[in-house]
This record gives structure tokens, C-alpha cells and sequence, in this order.
């Protein structure tokens, strides 16, 4: 069993509120780095705990803070990232619903480290219950003297406020976000500048996502070093895995960095295997931005050897071979899922989230949905495929922000690893009808 | 419902609250809350005059509120139903399957997605990814989750929806966590 730091309580009853969530030990990195430690300390230690982004672009936390700059009289702000919505990940909400305070802890720890009065927690508007929730803990935090002024009778005085958003993948990169947060579309900005010069309102801004800001907490309890211990190589410390798709026990687990995927995958402890003992197909690891892998290259890299859960290893071969941890939302599919039609899912997907910002992303994401909306309906032409794999080609690293990326790798990586299906599907449309494209409720109910 | 387009005072307070959260003269970011509300009270949608409303409220420029009522997928622009059925329809929900849920709503309503039912109760969306992926499928109906759906579970829930609906009043926030 490997080490939990983020979610180990989470079937504490009653964890959600303060009071039990004290308890349990709760709230000891706010007393710890309030009454004990600098915030130059803090920030040393979230340095040497080695801790990467966990939202998905997995930069060094450390190395993020110490950008932030510091003019003088000039407000700072803590901004985190709660607008979960990348197909496949649902684990900041897991830990927002289950253990609100781990949030509010890691949010006044962070800020404190950071010189910030102010921060806000920005919320996709559809977790309006899990807005609710944290807005709860926010109330219990301030009546106990945790928020507001002098905090546990320091110098150190901190609000914070939830926000929540209305419904748009692309506020989750975080200039669009602090558009979103100043009440504009969510378009992202042009960088540089970066947020840690000028960001909200234009002052020094650092975004992290829910799940980095809660691993402050134990880092400033065992420490920087004793952290990055855990895992392996430079990816310390643990994950939180949103495990969805054709597997036995879907749900969110922590897991020590490192871990093989294969163990993952198959083992009781994690997702028990493949529904109805069926044969894996294909993995997409880190969320639907990521490359999909077949089942031999995500059980194994080129070379043969075990795949690991972590940054490096799931990125080993680069994009021939390989994919990337990304945020952790990991989605299995089993051997009767179409490759073709579940890519066609993404790309409407990326269509409809488009900002419209960028002309090769705008256009691009449309055509390719339009493509693959024939290809899945037995209209596809023979030179689909390569037009396809052009077009992503050109959205790829042309655009202001990851987006258009995030469209292009999956529609390329399902090109590379199952050319075959797509031209199954073109070649002979008349079994289409006969190939069967997931698995239908009253099968699963029968399960 | 009242036709005119006002916030009553108690829903005034909590919008001056909202705007209280920002700093001094970024009172704009407390939009996209302010139309969340905006929706719930006047009708489940934002017509031009709601909008303008909410604008004449952050003193800001309607065009500055219709830019990011257009923009974002939880603004609703045209009516709809009381109770707005949005099924996921992303990947992992897709593998256990969402087009079921979507194909047996639509012969259980008579509508297809993108539809509202005659009475105007039901409107059938399908959205993407909610972040439910480990308990798919599902759909969201105001603030509702319901997960692991199965045809049975799908049935219940519309009589749920439908005897709750005919006493639905958009403006008690707190319904939408009752199911």
C-alpha cells in the first residue's frame, strides 16, 4: 500500500466539517507556518519538496512562486484552480467534496508563503454543490479565527473567496481563468506577461490547481526533503488518479508516484481490472489531451520495460511511443470500444470549448469534428485520414494557448496507434452498423 | 414568477454581498454570479432585459454582459424547460453509455435533445464532460448529480422531476439540492 497524504481521511466521518477535520489534525501548517516559519521557509520547502503542478502541466510549484514578483504596495494574489474540467478528471472535486478544509488549509498556508491578503477559489459553475461546500468551510474557517484578521492571533491577515464559473473548459488555463474572474470571457491572454508579474487586475498572481495547493499542507509538516522521498526520481510525493472508463472499480485514489501501471490497472487495491474480464485496448492517462496509447505501449515502454505512473516514465518514448501523467485522469478503455467513434467524442468536445481566439484552433477543431462525424456516420473518403492528420498538424504550437495542442494530440496519437480502424470504418461502412461502439446501460446493469 | 425584472431585496442583499468580495472598482467580476442568480430568478434564462438589468445594476455597458452570457454554455439564452436535463456526453461517460441515456429520454419525453416537452417541463441538453467520469453516466439538473444512471433510475427520476416541477419556482436556490 503506498503512502496518502491528500486523501487519507476521506472516510473519517463527519471530515468534512472543521471541527472533526481539527481533529484529525487538521489546520497543523497554518499553526506551523504562522507561529514557526517565514514565508521565505515556506516557500524553500514547497522548493525542495520537488512538488509539480498537479492541474496538468506539472511545472515545479517552487520555481512558480519564487517568480512572483514583489513591488512594493502592490496587492499579491493566491488564485487556485478549481475549474476541473478536462474529460476524465474528477479529483479536485473528490477532494473538495470530501475534505473541504484540506483546500482552506493549503489556501491560508500558500498565501501566507506568498504575502497574499486576498485569494479566490475558482469553481466550474456546475460544481455549484461543491461551491457550496467550500463556501461552508470558508464560514467555519473565518467564525474560528483561521481566516480574517490576525489569524490565530499573528500578524498574518487573509479573505478568501469562492467564484464560481458558467460552463467553459477553457477558463481551467489560467489567463482565461483570470479573465473569467474579472468578469470577461474566458479568452486567454497573450504571454508574456505571466500572472506572476501581472495577473489578477494586473497584479503578481500565482494560479495553482486545488490539488497542489492542499500538498502544501503536509510538505510544511514533514518537510521539503522527507517529501521528496516519496515517489521517484523528479516526480515526489503522490497523485490523486481519477480512474473512469471500461475498468471494475472506477473512482479517485491516491497513489505514490512511481507505481507500475499495470499494478494500477489490474490490482484490487486500484481499479480491479477490466469490466466483465475483457481484454484492455487502449489508455488514455492523463486526461483526453494526452496521446492515447494501446495496451502494449501504456503497460510497457519501447524499450520493454515496466510503465510507471509517473511524469517520466509515462512521457518515455516521446509522442511515437508515449503519452504524459498530465492531470491524472485516467480513462481505460476495454476491447469493443471504437477507437474512431470515442476520438470523435473528444474532438466535438474541443470544437465546442474552442474560445474561437485563434483562427487555426477555431477552424481547425470544427473541421476536424465535421471529419470524423462522417468518417463515424460510413460517409468517410479515403483521403479523410490524411487530411485529418494535416490538419492537426497545423493547429499544433499555433495558438496562444494549450488548447489548440490539447485538440491536436489525441486526434494524432489515434491516427498513429490505430490507423487501421479509421480505415476500417472508411473502407467498408457497411459494417459499421455491426461494430459495437460502447457498452450499453442494460448490459452494464447486468453486469 | 413576477414579470417585472427586479431582484426582490433579500436577493439584492446577496448580490451587494457579491460584489463586496472584489476590490474597489472591480465590482465587474461578481458578473458571472450575478447572472447565475439572474437566470435562477427570472425564468431559468437570460432574455435582453434580464440582461440589461444586470448591467444597469454593475453599472457596466449591456454589451459587456451579453459578450459573456454568449460566451459561457450555462447561460441560457432562449427558454427552457423547468427542469433542464444535461447529459454528459464526453468520453468516459460514452463508454458506459450516455447515447442510451440521451435515445431513452427522448422516447420516454417525445422530444428530441435540444427540445422542450409541450407542458415545458422538460428540456433535454446533452453537454460535456461534468467531471463525473467515475460515475457514469450521468446527467445534471440544476445543482443535481445523478450518477451511475440506469434506465430505471432514469424513469424515476423524471416522476421525481415531474411531480416537483409543478411547484418549481426558479427563485428558491435551495431546491436544486433537494433531489
Amino acid at each position: 500500500m503506498g503512502k496518502k497524504l491528500l486523501i487519507h481521511n476521506d472516510n473519517v466521518p463527519g471530515i468534512a466539517t472543521l471541527e472533526v477535520y481539527r481533529q484529525n489534525g487538521g489546520y497543523a501548517s497554518v499553526e506551523k507556518a504562522l507561529k514557526t516559519m517565514t514565508p521565505a521557509d515556506v516557500v524553500e520547502e514547497v522548493k525542495k519538496s520537488g512538488l509539480r503542478g498537479r492541474g496538468g502541466a506539472g511545472f515545479p510549484t517552487g520555481m512558480k512562486w519564487s517568480f512572483l514578483a514583489k513591488p512594493e504596495g502592490v496587492e499579491r494574489y493566491l488564485v487556485c484552480n478549481a475549474d476541473e474540467s478536462e474529460p476524465g478528471t474528477f479529483k479536485d472535486r473528490y477532494l473538495m467534496e470530501k475534505i473541504p478544509h484540506a483546500l482552506i488549509e493549503g489556501m491560508i498556508t500558500s498565501s501566507y508563503a506568498l504575502g497574499a491578503k486576498t485569494s479566490y477559489i475558482y469553481i466550474r459553475g456546475e460544481y455549484f454543490y461543491v461551491a457550496r461546500i467550500v463556501e461552508k468551510a470558508i464560514d467555519e474557517a473565518y467564525a474560528a479565527g483561521l481566516l480574517g484578521k490576525n489569524i490565530l492571533g499573528t500578524n498574518f491577515s487573509h479573505d478568501c473567496y469562492v467564484q464560481v464559473g458558467a460552463g467553459a473548459y477553457i477558463c481551467g488555463e489560467e489567463t482565461a481563468l483570470l479573465e473569467s474572474l474579472e468578469g470577461k470571457r474566458g479568452n486567454p491572454r497573450i504571454k508574456p506577461p505571466f500572472p506572476a508579474i501581472a495577473g489578477l487586475y494586473g497584479c503578481p498572481t500565482v494560479v495553482n490547481n486545488v490539488e497542489t495547493i492542499a500538498a502544501v499542507c503536509p510538505i510544511v509538516m514533514m518537510g521539503g526533503d522527507e517529501y521528496a522521498k516519496i515517489g521517484i526520481g523528479r516526480s515526489t510525493g503522490t497523485k490523486l488518479i481519477s480512474a473512469s472508463g471500461h475498468i471494475n472499480k472506477p473512482g479517485v485514489y491516491e497513489i505514490e508516484l512511481g507505481l507500475p501501471v499495470e499494478e494500477f490497472i489490474y490490482s484490487e487495491e486500484y481499479c480491479g481490472g477490466i469490466i466483465n474480464g475483457r481484454k484492455l485496448k487502449a489508455v488514455v492517462a492523463g486526461g483526453s489531451s494526452v496521446p492515447i496509447l494501446p495496451a502494449e505501449l501504456i503497460l510497457k515502454n519501447d524499450k520493454g520495460e515496466a510503465r510507471l505512473m509517473s511524469y517520466e516514465s509515462l512521457s518515455e518514448g516521446g509522442f511515437a511511443t508515449g503519452t504524459m501523467l498530465g492531470s491524472g485522469g485516467f480513462i481505460v478503455y476495454d476491447e469493443t470500444t471504437s477507437i474512431v467513434k470515442n476520438l470523435y467524442t473528444f474532438a466535438r468536445f474541443y470544437h465546442h470549448e474552442s474560445c474561437g481566439q485563434c483562427s487555426p484552433c477555431r477552424e481547425g477543431t470544427g473541421w476536424m469534428e465535421k471529419i470524423l462525424h462522417r468518417i463515424v456516420e460510413g460517409q468517410g473518403k479515403p483521403s479523410d485520414v490524411d487530411l485529418l492528420w494535416d490538419i492537426q498538424r497545423k493547429i499544433e504550437g499555433n495558438t496562444i494557448c494549450p488548447l489548440g495542442d490539447a485538440a491536436a494530440w489525441p486526434v494524432a496519437s489515434a491516427i498513429r496507434h490505430f490507423r487501421h480502424e479509421f480505415e476500417e470504418y472508411i473502407n467498408h461502412p457497411e459494417r459499421i452498423k455491426d461494430v459495437k461502439h460502447y457498452y450499453s446501460v442494460h448490459q452494464l446493469a447486468g453486469a | 414568477m413576477s414579470n417585472e425584472i427586479k431582484f426582490n431585496e433579500e436577493t439584492l442583499a446577496l448580490v451587494h454581498k457579491m460584489i463586496k468580495r472584489y476590490p474597489e472598482g472591480k465590482h465587474k467580476s461578481a458578473l458571472l454570479p450575478i447572472l447565475h442568480i439572474a437566470q435562477a430568478e427570472f425564468g431559468g434564462w437570460l432574455s435582453p432585459e434580464t440582461m440589461d438589468y444586470v448591467a444597469s445594476i454593475l453599472n457596466i455597458k449591456p454589451i459587456e454582459v451579453y459578450e459573456v452570457a454568449s460566451f459561457y454554455s450555462m447561460y441560457n439564452l432562449k427558454p427552457v424547460g423547468k427542469c433542464l436535463l444535461e447529459v454528459c456526453r464526453t468520453s468516459s461517460c460514452w463508454t458506459r453509455g450516455a447515447e442510451d441515456v440521451v435515445r431513452h429520454l427522448e422516447k420516454k419525453l417525445g422530444i428530441k435533445e435540444g427540445e422542450t416537452t409541450a407542458d415545458g417541463m422538460f428540456t433535454i441538453k446533452t453537454v460535456e464532460c461534468l467531471g463525473s467520469c467515475g460515475s457514469a453516466p450521468m446527467l445534471q439538473c440544476g445543482a443535481s448529480y445523478h450518477e451511475n444512471l440506469t434506465m430505471e433510475k432514469v424513469d424515476n427520476l423524471l416522476e421525481e422531476y415531474r411531480a416537483i416541477g409543478k411547484q418549481r419556482s426558479y427563485t428558491d436556490m435551495d431546491y436544486k439540492n433537494t433531489l
